[in-house]
């Protein structure tokens, strides 16, 4: 193990370039650690954007060796066995400055998607009983870890391709409520993620699926939109 | 945009094969017209243009483009078992299975055209 990583940080907006920072190398050391560490140590202006520092928020993904990732969740040891970290924001999405990419777009989609439960009961009805075995639950179940880090969204070539895309996690997010039996908008949400914009644009690439932190498939989530999709064209429902 | 370390998986590779085999093979597809069409002229204008198939640098490249059917037509299936099937995590099996399968074709053919 060497005693001090080379580290180059990216700095500015769109524009800027990558500055070079040497910083000490520690056993069981997290990229995170490493961004810390320059932003307390060595350059106060340094903006990053992290918060539970334990894979449960997902704030902290950036592109780390050309890779996006969980910095938090992301030992140097894995990715720098050389001593030399390229650390960048997220691709795919707007720099704001440094590190921090603005993510609004991105959740925007999720809302195009259609991605917010419509519930078909009122808090006066029972509970809905759903057996976790049967191949809905099970299909939603699959995809419903995803916490919204952006890692998939910024692996994906069609997003870069087609501004207006949709993107994994979005349709990712809507295949769960379309497998959601007490969800009330099925056909709405499938019109919404019909198309080009939606989950017809994904070349399966699986950049997304290779990337994912929690190891979720998404680009299966979207080979079962395009099925859905076309069968409710086939039943006439949209 | 993401860079080629992030691209360098075999998905991408896949997608790779399948989308550089599709382009190769349409800008085959006005030569291929272009032989075919002398059958109009006679059956004399056809064996004449076919006779260029004799030449080594040609033989090799019918290897090439049967390789690149193989391939494109192998790629395609995976995507249609990706899309239309019960996804099953296969998917890298898939894809090495296509690239085998491309392969076999390809040098099938070689032995019988050499």
């Amino acid at each position: 193990m060497a005693a001090t990583l080379q580290v180059r940080v990216w700095r500015g907006g769109a524009e800027g370039a990558f500055r070079g920072y040497e910083v000490p190398r520690r056993e069981s050391q997290t990229v995170l650690d490493v961004v810390t560490y320059i932003q307390r140590r060595l350059d106060p202006a340094l903006a990053y954007r992290f918060a539970c520092r334990v894979g449960m928020c997902g704030s902290c993904a950036m592109t780390v060796n050309g890779k996006a990732r969980w910095t938090c969740r992301t030992h140097v040891s894995k990715v720098a066995a050389d001593g030399v970290l390229e650390i960048a924001p997220l691709a795919n999405l707007p720099v704001i400055r440094d590190l921090v990419t603005d993510m609004r777009e991105f959740f925007d989609k999720w809302a195009r998607a259609k991605g917010e439960f419509v519930p078909t009961a009122t808090r006066r009805d029972p509970p809905a009983a759903v057996r976790p075995a049967t191949a809905a639950r099970r299909a939603a179940d699959a995809a419903i870890e995803c916490i919204g880090c952006g890692v998939c969204y910024a692996s994906c070539d069609v997003v870069a391709w087609n501004r207006d895309y949709l993107g994994p996690a979005a349709l990712n997010r809507a295949w769960t409520l379309v497998n959601d039996v007490r969800d009330g908008a099925l056909a709405a949400r499938l019109a919404a993620v019909a198309g080009d914009a939606g989950c017809h644009a994904c070349h399966t690439q699986m950049g997304c699926a290779e990337r994912c932190p929690k190891q979720l498939v998404p680009t299966a989530s979207i080979a079962g939109l395009k099925r859905a999709v076309g069968r409710a064209v086939l039943r006439g429902e949209i | 945009m993401i860079g080629w370390r992030a691209r360098n998986h075999p998905a991408y590779w896949a997608f790779l094969v399948h989308r550089l085999s599709g382009i190769a093979l349409a800008l085959f597809l006005p030569a291929h017209f272009l032989v075919l069409g002398q059958a109009l002229r006679g059956e004399a204008a056809l064996d004449g243009a076919l006779r260029w198939t004799e030449v080594p640098l040609v033989k090799a490249a019918e290897v090439a483009l049967v390789l690149l059917l193989a391939a494109h037509l192998a790629g395609g299936l995976r995507i249609l078992a990706l899309e239309l099937l019960a996804w099953r995590g296969w998917q890298k099996s898939l894809a090495a299975l296509a690239a085998g399968a491309a392969v076999a074709v390809g040098v099938t053919f070689a032995l019988g055209v050499f």
